[in-house]
C-alpha cells in the first residue's frame, strides 16, 4: 500500500514536471540552435559527443574574464580572492550535484579521460602487481579501456572484460565470475556512449565491495541525463566531463572517497599541489589540491558552475523525464523504418539511439542527413569493441538533449527515409 | 538534394551495390591494406604486376558507398595500365577531389572517374574516395605499413 501510494506520488510529480517542461523556452537559452545548416534549421542530435552551451554559461565565462579574472589561491589582492572564491564555490556546486559527502572529494580535471587516467596513475599504479587484474565491461569507451590496458602492460597485470548481452547489457553473473582475489579494480561506464544502456552500477559496486574491490564509474554519459548520487551508489571513483553537461570544454570532475584520495599519489607535480618545497623534499598539499597542479582551467570551472546552476533551475528530474519521453518517441519512430536495426535494446537506456540501415554505411547516412541540417554521429564512437561485438564497422548515432523536440525527431525520420530513397 | 545527387550519382551507387573485381586475387604479387580510422573503412588491394603492367587487380574490404565505389571503379580503370600510368591517374584523381592546382582537372583522361567530382563539395569524404587509391599506390611501392588516412 505504502509503495503503491509512493508510486502514485511519483507519477503525479513526474507528470506535473512534464507539463511544466517548456522546450520552446529552453531552446531560447541556446544561441547556436537558431542557425541554419545548408538552409535548413539545425537539428542537433550529437549530444553524446558534446552538448551545446546555454547563454548563461557563455556569459558567465565572458563576465569572469571581464570582471573577476585573476589567478587563484595565495593571492592577497582583491581579484585573486574573488577568483578563488568563485572557483571554490563551484567545487561545492559539484559536490551537491552528485551528493558527495565532502567538498574535498571533488578534483577538477580536464575531462572524464583525464579523471580515469588520474585514477590509473595515482591509485591503480600503486596497487597492481604482476598477475593482478583490472575488470572492465565490454561496452566501455576507449577512455575506460586504454588507460587500464597501458597500466596492465606496464605491470604485467591482466585486463579482464565482462561480456555483454545481445541487447547491450552487462551480464551480471559474468561479472561475479570474474571477481577474484587478484582483481584490484573494477571500471564500468554508468551509461554506454555507443548504445545508451544504463548499467546496473549499483549492483556491480555491491558485488565488487563484497570482495573488497573498489569501483570506478565513468559517468560521462550519465550526469547530463539523470540524478547521480555517489553516496547512494557507494562508488569509490566517479568521473565526468563538463562539456557534455552544457559546460565548457577542458573541464571535468573526478570524485573519489576522501580516504582514497588521501592515500593516492599525485598525478602531476607543480605549483599549487604542494605544501612546501625544498630541494631535498616536497610535502604535498591537502586533497583535493594535491591533484590540481599548475594553474587550472579557472574559466572552465566558472563555466561549469554556471551550467550546474542552469540545470538545477530547469530541474534534473524534469530533464530526465522529458528526455526519456523523447527517446521512446524516437525509438518507436525509427524502428518503423524498413531496414533499420537498433543496436542497444536494453529496457533501461538514456540519451542514445544507435542504429544501422541495411545496405547503407553509417557515414553515408551522416552525410545525407547533414544536407538536411541534421547533426548525428557516424562511426565507432570510440567504442570499437562494442562495434565488434555487434559485427558492424560503425553505427549511426542520434543522441538527445532536453532542448531537442519531437518535431526534430520527425525531421530525422524523414531524413532517414530519404537515405533509403537515395540508396533505393 | 542537388549536391547529394552530385555525390551519390547512379554510377557510384551501382558500383556500391555491385562492386566489380571484389575479392582476393590469388595471383597477386603485391598487395597493401588501407584503413580509415575516422569511419572504420578497411580495404585490401591486390595486384598482379608483370613487366611494369597491371595484369590484374582486385580489392576486398568494407566501407561506405564512396569508398566502395571508388575502389571498384579504380580496379576497372587500372587493369592493363602501366605502373607509371596508374600513378599518373592517381595524381589526376587526387587533383579532381582536392582541386589544389590552378589547372582544371583533365576530365578526359579521368574518363568515368570524373563522376567523383561531386566529392569535392564534401571535404570530409575525400578520404573515403582516395583510400583505395592510396592503398594501391602503397602496394605498387611495396610499402609494408598499412595505409592510414589519418
Amino acid at each position: 500500500m505504502k509503495s503503491a501510494s509512493n508510486t502514485l506520488a511519483r507519477e503525479t510529480q513526474s507528470s506535473r514536471k512534464m507539463a511544466s517542461f517548456d522546450v520552446a523556452k529552453v531552446r531560447e537559452d541556446f544561441p547556436i540552435l537558431k542557425q541554419k545548416i545548408s538552409g535548413k534549421p539545425l537539428v542537433y542530435f550529437d549530444n553524446a559527443a558534446t552538448t551545446q552551451k546555454p547563454r548563461r554559461v557563455i556569459e558567465a565565462i565572458s563576465r569572469f574574464y571581464s570582471e573577476d579574472y585573476s589567478n587563484i589561491h595565495r593571492g592577497v589582492h582583491t581579484l585573486s580572492q574573488r577568483a578563488t572564491q568563485a572557483y571554490e564555490a563551484v567545487r561545492c556546486k559539484v559536490q551537491r550535484l552528485i551528493n558527495a559527502a565532502e567538498e574535498r572529494e571533488i578534483v577538477f580535471v580536464r575531462g572524464t579521460t583525464e579523471g580515469n587516467n588520474l585514477v590509473a596513475y595515482g591509485y591503480a599504479r600503486q596497487q597492481l602487481q604482476a598477475g593482478d587484474e583490472v575488470l572492465i565491461s565490454g561496452l566501455e569507451h576507449h577512455s575506460n579501456i586504454v588507460p587500464w590496458q597501458m597500466l596492465c602492460d606496464e605491470k604485467r597485470a591482466r585486463l579482464q572484460v565482462i561480456p555483454i548481452s545481445d541487447a547491450g547489457e552487462i551480464l551480471l553473473d559474468e561479472c561475479e565470475k570474474r571477481l577474484n582475489p587478484r582483481t584490484k579494480l573494477v571500471c564500468v561506464a554508468h551509461v554506454s556512449n555507443a548504445l545508451g544502456t544504463v548499467n546496473p552500477v549499483g549492483k556491480i559496486i555491491e558485488m565488487a565491495h563484497r570482495h573488497q574491490i573498489p569501483v570506478l564509474v565513468d559517468g560521462a554519459q550519465a550526469v547530463p541525463h539523470f540524478r547521480v548520487d555517489v553516496q547512494k551508489l557507494d562508488c569509490d571513483f566517479y568521473t565526468f566531463s563538463g562539456h557534455k553537461l552544457y559546460g565548457p570544454t577542458g573541464i571535468g570532475v573526478l570524485y573519489a572517497k576522501a580516504r582514497l584520495l588521501e592515500a593516492m599519489s599525485p598525478f602531476q607535480g607543480g605549483g599549487d599541489m604542494i605544501a612546501s618545497v625544498t630541494f631535498e623534499k616536497t610535502t604535498y598539499n591537502k586533497i583535493p589540491h594535491k591533484f590540481e597542479a599548475g594553474t587550472p582551467d579557472i574559466a572552465g570551472v566558472i563555466g561549469l558552475g554556471a551550467a550546474i546552476d542552469y540545470l538545477n533551475e530547469i530541474g534534473i528530474e524534469a530533464i530526465a523525464a522529458y528526455e526519456q519521453e523523447l527517446l521512446e518517441y524516437a525509438t518507436d519512430a525509427i524502428t518503423k523504418i524498413p531496414g533499420v536495426r537498433i543496436l542497444g535494446t536494453a529496457p533501461e537506456k538514456a540519451g542514445v539511439l544507435s542504429f544501422v540501415l541495411e545496405g547503407v554505411h553509417p557515414h553515408d547516412i551522416g552525410t545525407i542527413l547533414d544536407q538536411d541540417g541534421i547533426a548525428i554521429r557516424a562511426g565507432h564512437h570510440c567504442a570499437q569493441p562494442v562495434m565488434d561485438r555487434f559485427g558492424v564497422p560503425a553505427t549511426a548515432r542520434a543522441s538527445f538533449a532536453f532542448y531537442n523536440t519531437k518535431d526534430e525527431v520527425d525531421v530525422l525520420v524523414k531524413g532517414i527515409r530519404k537515405v533509403v530513397e537515395v540508396f533505393g | 538534394m542537388s549536391d547529394l545527387r552530385e555525390l551519390y550519382q547512379d554510377l557510384i551507387l551501382d558500383h556500391t551495390k555491385r562492386p566489380r573485381n571484389f575479392g582476393r586475387l590469388e595471383t597477386a604479387n603485391c598487395q597493401a591494406d588501407g584503413y580509415n580510422p575516422l569511419c572504420g573503412d578497411k580495404v585490401t588491394v591486390f595486384l598482379n604486376v608483370e613487366n611494369d603492367v597491371v595484369n590484374d587487380i582486385r580489392f576486398q574490404g568494407s566501407g561506405c558507398a564512396i569508398s566502395t565505389a571508388s575502389a571498384s571503379m579504380m580496379t576497372e580503370s587500372l587493369k592493363g595500365k602501366t605502373v607509371a600510368d596508374a600513378k599518373t591517374l592517381f595524381a589526376r584523381f587526387h587533383e579532381l577531389l582536392t582541386g589544389k592546382s590552378d589547372q582544371l582537372p583533365d576530365i578526359e583522361a579521368l574518363g568515368k572517374l570524373a563522376v567523383f567530382s561531386g566529392v569535392k563539395e564534401f571535404p570530409i569524404r575525400v578520404k573515403c574516395a582516395t583510400l583505395a587509391w592510396h592503398t594501391m599506390n602503397a602496394a605498387l611501392s611495396h610499402q609494408q605499413q598499412p595505409v592510414s588516412t589519418e
